[in-house]
């Protein structure tokens, strides 16, 4: 029977891989550790330069201290937009979402589950991934989503790049600075994605071990008492 | 203690019924990997009625609401993202337990007399199984939930005369919305389910009356000691409830290493397009099932004209019923001594997969040709059946059970 498990393994590992969508741009990797540290740093960031468009409607403030070891002064003070935000409530943007339409053409969508719609790896080609481009509204378009309606909100730290890639006008940090905010920026929306994640992660080994505890007494009890059978 | 068990047992057959079907229900001693599927599958029933208890208890069954409160579980309710992802897990889990428990079936003739009934009511479970777990899948109304509805749904709609009048039967309206999800949450949370414990009793029973088979596909019933009981049987308990608490342990390992590092499988056990809330304007690039389902979608795809597809789709799963008839080999059940039925049932389980695999692609016509070969070898295995198990080379099966 063993032989039957092999070759229905070996079946299963010859097949073909899924059919890439097709002419979609390559999605470039980010790479992070996904931990405290890094979540803070992007949720920082991402009230700075994001939460003025988009809610992350599911993650209340509170979460944050609980979650993330946030200091509730550093919560209050670069955190919770706009002003009148409750720490017990969603974060909300500052715009409604009628208005927004009205300004941008369509309302900046919640990026709650964002990370789990799109993936990581296109949030983070996506925020890396805008080009000068004269014709659009904005004046930048975006290679992994052509005419976006967003404008470039990183492009005072990334700088200015033309559609071949070349530099236009430099930005305030450096390209591996940049990388590393952005990285940021993506584990942030993989927590609120999914804050069970780091729960979960630190819960599993327990578990684990505890049933594996368990399985090896069950095994010993099935041999001792199996022992007349045989 | 005795005295409260006498009392009890002049009023209810507690004894009688741990005796019967516990301590003297006699069990081939030779059981082997694939005896675990049966108590494991027990087991992840009594997992999903437990996960969904409280999974309804927050749960609102309404178009404007059910995605929201699938969220508000997996972020507000405390311990709910568990109780979730045990429960999507748990779906995922059921049908790779029955999947190997079937297999262990066709594997060693456990459907040949006098066992019909016991696989007949196992094939209805499977069927009850799959509707139980495509009423659950529309139940979170994110978008891929809402257009697997609509796909459905409007097969039942392809039936000739009655087909529109049962779609909006089923979906009670036109379309998917809050009617569907409140029927489909009844049949969920209290049709199936309660049709899925009478029919595992029923099998259970069932299997109490004949006796389990064995990978040798002996009867152990033939050949009773001096005292009557099955020379090759060992009690039930406590040999096997020892064994399966182990299997059970090697199970849940598993299950927690998926519930805790990977909960979505990378959208195998909860789709990409499921995180987005259901939208009428808005289709998936690709409506694909659930990876259980996938081979019976792909069959339907196969066949280029609709009600000729669900015809084919009917009898692919209608077929399997049929097996304690189809089988005629009349010396050997077990692919232990039939080498051609092993290659076969290897087949057919390779088709399976590789329909299984095409199911969950995008529609192409590259892979029309392997559908409809893959397709063309699933209903050759049941309709040579009758001649090659009455000619088939059978390896002489000896007289008493092989350890």
């Amino acid at each position: 029977m063993r032989r039957l498990l092999i070759i229905a393994a070996l079946a299963l590992g010859a097949l073909p891989p899924p059919a890439a969508a097709e002419a979609a741009p390559k999605l470039e990797a980010p790479h992070y550790r996904f931990d405290r540290a890094t979540i803070r740093r992007g949720a920082e960031l991402f009230a700075r330069r994001c939460s003025a468009c988009h809610s992350v409607s599911r993650i209340r403030y509170a979460r944050l201290e609980t979650d993330l070891d946030m200091p509730l002064g550093t919560l209050r003070d670069d955190i919770m937009l706009p002003s009148g935000a409750h720490i017990h409530q969603g974060m909300m943007s500052a715009m409604r979402p009628r208005d927004a339409a009205k300004w941008f053409g369509v309302a900046p969508p919640d990026l709650t589950l964002e990370a789990r719609y799109r993936g990581i790896d296109w949030i983070y080609t996506y925020l890396k991934s805008f080009y000068r481009d004269v014709k659009r509204p904005t004046g930048f378009d975006n290679r992994v989503f052509k005419n976006v309606a967003m404008p470039d909100v990183l492009e005072p730290l990334q700088g200015i790049r033309a559609e071949d890639g070349s530099v236009i006008r430099k930005g305030s940090v450096s390209p591996q600075q940049f990388d590393r905010d952005v990285a940021a920026i993506t584990a942030w929306l993989q927590y609120t994605s999914d804050p069970s994640k780091l729960a979960r992660e630190a819960l599993g080994p327990w578990v684990i071990g505890f049933l594996a505890l368990f399985t090896l007494l069950a095994y010993a009890l099935k041999r001792v008492v199996w022992r007349r059978v045989h | 203690m005795s005295r409260v068990l006498a009392w009890v047992d002049r009023r209810f057959p507690l004894s009688r019924l741990m005796r019967e079907s516990m301590t003297e229900y006699y069990a081939p001693k030779n059981f082997n990997f694939w005896y675990f599927f049966g108590s494991l599958a027990l087991l992840v029933f009594a997992i999903q009625v437990i996960t969904g208890i409280f999974l309804l208890a927050h749960y609102q069954p309404s178009a404007g609401k059910a995605f929201d409160s699938i969220q508000t579980i997996m972020f507000d309710v405390k311990w709910g993202w568990l109780i979730r992802y045990i429960h999507t897990t748990g779906a995922s889990f059921f049908f790779i337990v029955i999947y190997l428990h079937m297999l262990r079936g066709y594997l060693y003739g456990s459907y040949r007399k006098p066992r019909e009934l016991l696989w007949i009511v196992g094939f209805v479970i499977y069927v009850c199984l799959m509707a139980e777990a495509y009423f659950g899948y529309v139940l979170p109304y994110g978008n891929m939930s809402y257009w697997g509805g609509e796909v459905i749904t409007s097969i039942v709609g392809a039936i000739p005369y009655a087909g529109p009048w049962l779609a909006s039967l089923v979906r009670g309206g036109f379309g998917i919305g809050s009617a569907t999800l409140n029927r489909f949450m009844a049949f969920h949370a209290v049709l199936l389910p309660a049709l899925l414990g009478l029919l595992v009793l029923m099998h259970l029973l069932a299997l109490h009356e004949t006796g389990s088979n064995n990978p040798d596909g002996i009867e152990i019933r033939e050949h009773p000691g001096a005292d009557g009981k099955p020379l090759d049987g060992i009690p039930f308990h406590p040999y096997y409830t020892v064994k399966d608490i182990f299997g059970v342990g090697v199970f849940l390992i598993v299950f927690s290493l998926v519930v805790f590092y990977a909960p979505t499988l990378h959208g195998l056990f909860i789709e990409t397009y499921n995180y987005i809330p259901a939208n009428p304007l808005q289709t998936p690039p690709d409506v694909t099932p659930a990876w259980y389902l996938a081979p019976y979608y792909a069959m339907l795809r196969a066949i280029p004209e609709k009600q000729l597809g669900i015809l084919v789709l009917v009898l692919a799963i209608v077929a399997p019923f049929f097996l304690p008839w189809l089988d005629r080999n009349p010396k050997a059940k077990s692919v232990r001594y039939r080498p051609v039925y092993l290659a076969m049932v290897l087949i057919l389980v390779a088709c399976l997969l590789v329909l299984g695999w095409i199911g969950m692609q995008p529609a192409s016509p590259s892979l029309l040709p392997p559908a409809r070969l893959c397709l063309a070898l699933y209903f050759l295995f049941f309709v040579s059946l009758p001649f090659v198990s009455r000619f088939e080379p059978t390896r002489p099966v000896p007289e008493r059970l092989r350890m």
